[in-house]
């Protein structure tokens, strides 16, 4: 059967009560009549035979020779893969990465190729563990590369295994992992979950150092990003693809491999998160009361234990190979197959439930300021044309955003929380005050290198992330979060959606439009 | 005369400890403080004065919740009147401040310790002999009566009068100020941490001035006074981030590798100057300003980082005199929150104990209007 695509509702009386994401639980709400509430697509028919796709996909690239072609004996080949930020939850095993870098060694192996090293590109993200690998690459690869150090984690605070090729026309430094750089042959292998994912980014952000990384991520490139999701209003696209350039005319070979994913997000007994509420059966009814009743009751710690343990269906809608550009164009058309909804006109309230997990808490503490940028970065910019709420207009998010930070992957966030943001949350005055004894304190560093902490700069990529939507908004209101905490990040708590609603009227007046963005599974509004 | 007594009872001390040692303030109850009439003292050649302000110091709360140290037996008499941060009238209308230490000069010792020959008045080797009962200070010696009273005696080199455009309210904060000033004359070079911004704390960083200062406070009174003083603030849990950032250390376990080349204390218990051992560099120093009890205290650090620990008591007359500038320039009569008649001295103790809980720094008796004060 074909899928049903994404639509916008207008509330009613007979308007069953909408579905919120409220971190590790959910909240039903009702909202009032005249309210829209936007529906993500019913997930895409996957490809039939994954393997078989993959492997056509290889032998038939688009804008280059096939794979088998570009292998030869005695070079030097680099697989580069998306780390533990993608996909969202974690897919069940097989991995797509699994399956395309075992397609790739299969071919290189038939090559005769020796020189074969593979890299977790995690820019400045936390190093993934051995589970985390191998779940990414499968038990056969790890066991293969791993022992013998030929499968590890990018480190772009490593001197010694950085490469610097360059500036773009806009004086944009260029420095990405050496080896990487100076391979024969850089295969990157991507799971595309949105349309800003992969294409240049994946090799000249996910390989790149903090020299690098900072000339995109900064306040004024996400301010001029509208949205990330808009490859044509993006800077930080063209940012990438200006380095990509760089790296194209340093002699950087890629083999760009991109996949996309469908909307099957959720499994049982959470499946009916992706249901439309009217939708639900007697058993999906059931099924939300008594996770409901089991997590009222549920420590948090045993709570989050359980939602990081979910693995979602999700399942291969396309895979597309060859020249980097050529093959993002695909996969961004692809992606909006699953996830473009069109909207017609800006709202004056835009309300969200924000789940449990983000690309930075893959096992980890949705802290604060992972809240603020799931929010104002994340959903914020899930659009395309103009913001789904109006300049001026109100987000509310629902969200307990605790006062909580995982200690070994976000350290740095910590002290941001607490030193930084009691002083200003200005994204202008935060990135001059204080980015650079940030990003080049030792300690931050050493962690990154060494344990599994995010860099210490990270959470002010995050704070970035929310700059444009910092900017545009008239006010933020968080239902159901810990005040402080809230009060931290400068926005208003509230204890209901009612009451966040009444707290809205007074920026946006009396009987506001009203917008409810029912994600995830992932939609992105098509905004006229 | 009215006056708040401290006696030697033993039964008492302990009623005292027991009841301190459930919240602070509460030895005020059974302990062996009480509201009494009292001959004024009287001694040849000294001045009487009236007491119009006197505060409540953390010394001075040890003592009632029984948790001091018994270091201080020997140089203390009994009973006494406490109250040692005195603002008061001479005979003759003069206010005063008085400068509590009773040293050699006061004593009648002649010659005078090494110690006070020198000037260090404030390390005197003599405060239990000479012509006076035991007392380090006044407020602790039987023979001069305190400021917790309608009167008590002081030396002419204990007075200080104090200028015209003062308040009773900036007087009063001359006494801990001193203090601060001596602890900021005892800081060297580099960065520095202040534990603790009670009142000494508060007045350590005016007294600090310019001075790069990164305090741990407690409560939001507390936070604010100390950010208006020019320290930046945080919170005793958020300190050591602070601290490493930026002093650009790394840690070892729960040790920064490095850290501020000075600590000042401000609070005085076992927690507070381990956390200063933890904060401190290698080769720095830890100034214990609040005063400390019995304590008990890893040293390993302090040993393999060559860290100097150092007490920081009262100040010398100059610096007495050098901190009515710093409580003008720095407006510490702000510092005063509350002030209470004698009779409502439980009430006093109790706000005093629990200050910066209760959004206050600085709590005093109010003697101004007491019927004894004129009739002494």
């Amino acid at each position: 059967m074909a899928h049903r695509p994404g639509f916008v509702l207008e509330v009613d009386r007979s308007t069953p009560p909408t579905l919120f994401h409220h971190g590790e639980g959910f909240r039903l709400e009702r909202l009032p009549a005249g309210s829209r509430v936007i529906y993500p697509s019913e997930a895409l028919a996957p490809l039939k035979d994954p393997d078989a796709a993959i492997r056509h996909a290889l032998l038939n690239p688009v804008g280059s020779d096939p794979l088998p072609a570009l292998l030869k004996p005695g070079m030097k080949l680099t697989i580069a893969f998306d780390d533990v930020s993608l996909p969202l939850p974690k897919m069940r095993r097989p991995d797509v990465r699994q399956r395309v870098i075992e397609a790739v060694l299969d071919l290189a192996a038939e090559a005769g190729v020796d020189d074969v090293h593979l890299i977790a590109a995690l820019a400045l993200h936390r190093r993934m563990t051995e589970a985390e690998l191998r779940h990414a690459v499968g038990d056969r690869v790890y066991d293969a590369f791993a022992p013998r150090g030929l499968l590890y984690n990018h480190d772009a605070e490593d001197p010694d295994n950085l490469a610097f090729l360059g500036e773009t026309d806009q004086g944009e430094e260029v420095e990405i992992n050496k080896r990487a750089a100076e391979s024969d042959l850089l295969v990157y292998v991507n799971i595309n979950l949105v349309s800003m994912d992969g294409g240049w980014k994946s090799t000249a952000t996910g390989l790149a150092s903090y020299r690098s990384l900072r000339h995109h991520h900064n306040v004024k490139t996400m301010r001029h990003s509208r949205s990330f999701m808009d490859q044509h209003r993006s800077e930080l696209h063209s940012s990438n693809w200006r380095m990509g350039e760089v790296l194209r005319k340093s002699g950087v070979k890629v083999f760009q491999i991109e996949t996309t994913l469908n909307n099957d997000t959720f499994p049982k007994p959470f499946d009916f998160l992706q249901k439309r509420e009217w939708d639900w059966t007697a058993r999906d009814r059931a099924s939300f009361i008594a996770v409901s009743k089991t997590l009222e009751r549920t420590p948090s710690r045993l709570k989050r234990s359980i939602f990081q343990s979910i693995e979602a269906p999700h399942q291969m809608t396309g895979v597309n190979a060859g020249e980097v550009e050529a093959v993002h164009a695909i996969t961004t058309a692809k992606v909006f197959e699953q996830q473009l909804v069109p909207v017609d006109g800006q709202t004056d309230v835009l309300t969200m439930g924000l789940p449990y997990i983000c690309p930075y808490n893959v096992h980890s503490v949705m802290n604060p300021i992972l809240v603020m940028c799931l929010g104002l970065g994340y959903f914020f910019n899930l659009y395309r044309g103009k913001p789904l709420v109006r300049e001026g207009g109100v987000l509310i998010m629902s969200h307990p955003t605790p006062w909580e930070f995982h200690p070994v992957h976000h350290p740095s966030y910590i002290d941001f929380f607490e030193q930084v943001l009691a002083d200003t949350t200005d994204p202008i005055e935060i990135e001059k005050t204080y980015e650079k004894s940030f990003a080049e304190d030792e300690w931050y560093r050493h962690l990154y290198r060494t344990s599994y902490a995010y860099h210490g700069v990270h959470p002010f990529y995050m704070w970035y992330w929310g700059a444009h939507a910092l900017q545009h908004l008239g006010g933020v209101i968080v239902v159901g979060g810990d005040p402080k905490a809230v009060r931290r990040l400068g926005f208003k708590p509230a204890s209901t959606l009612r009451d966040a609603l009444e707290m809205a009227t007074d920026v946006v007046g009396r009987d506001p439009s009203i917008t409810h963005l029912h994600n995830p599974p992932l939609l992105v509004a098509d905004v006229t | 005369m009215k006056a708040l007594v401290f006696e030697r009872s033993l039964p008492r001390f302990a009623a005292a400890k027991v009841a301190g040692a459930l919240a602070p303030g509460r030895g005020a109850g059974p302990g062996p403080l009480r509201l009494t009439e009292l001959d004024p003292p009287e001694r040849p050649g000294w001045r009487r004065v009236r007491p119009r302000l006197s505060g409540i110091c953390g010394s001075d709360l040890s003592t009632i919740d029984g948790t001091s140290s018994r270091y201080f037996e020997p140089i203390v008499s009994f009973p006494f009147v406490p109250g040692h941060e005195v603002v008061g009238d001479l005979d003759d209308g003069t206010r005063v401040v008085v400068e509590p230490v009773l040293h050699c000069a006061i004593r009648g010792i002649d010659p005078a310790c090494a110690a006070c020959a020198a000037g260090l008045t404030n390390r005197c080797e003599r405060v239990a002999f000479g012509h006076l009962e035991p007392g380090l200070q006044t407020g602790f010696c039987e023979d001069t009566g305190g400021g917790w009273s309608t009167a008590m005696v002081a030396h002419d080199l204990q007075l200080h009068a104090v200028p015209d455009d003062f308040t009773d309210e900036m007087a009063v904060m001359v006494e801990p100020t001193a203090c601060a000033v001596h602890a900021a004359a005892a800081v060297g070079e580099g960065d520095v941490v202040v534990l603790g911004a009670g009142t000494i704390g508060l007045c350590v960083i005016a007294a600090l001035g310019d001075r790069s200062v990164v305090a741990a406070a407690k409560h939001p009174v507390q936070r604010d006074l100390a950010e208006d003083l020019g320290a930046t603030v945080c919170a005793p849990s958020e300190i050591e981030g602070v601290v490493r950032r930026r002093t650009r250390s790394m840690l070892i376990g729960d040790q920064l590798t490095g850290g501020a080349a000075a600590v000042v204390d401000c609070i005085g218990t076992a927690d507070s100057i381990q956390q200063a051992l933890h904060l401190v560099a290698p080769g720095g120093t830890v100034y214990v300003v609040g005063m400390p009890s019995t304590v008990s205290l890893d040293l390993t650090g302090l040993w393999h980082r060559e860290v100097d620990i150092r007490g920081v008591y009262a100040y010398t007359h100059a610096e007495f005199e050098r901190a009515f500038a710093v409580v003008r320039e720095r407006r510490l009569d702000r510092l005063v929150s509350a002030t209470y008649p004698l009779h409502r001295w439980r009430d006093a103790i109790r706000h005093a104990a629990e200050a910066g809980r209760r959004g206050a720094v600085k709590v005093a008796f109010d003697l101004r209007d007491e019927k004894e004060r004129e009739r002494t």
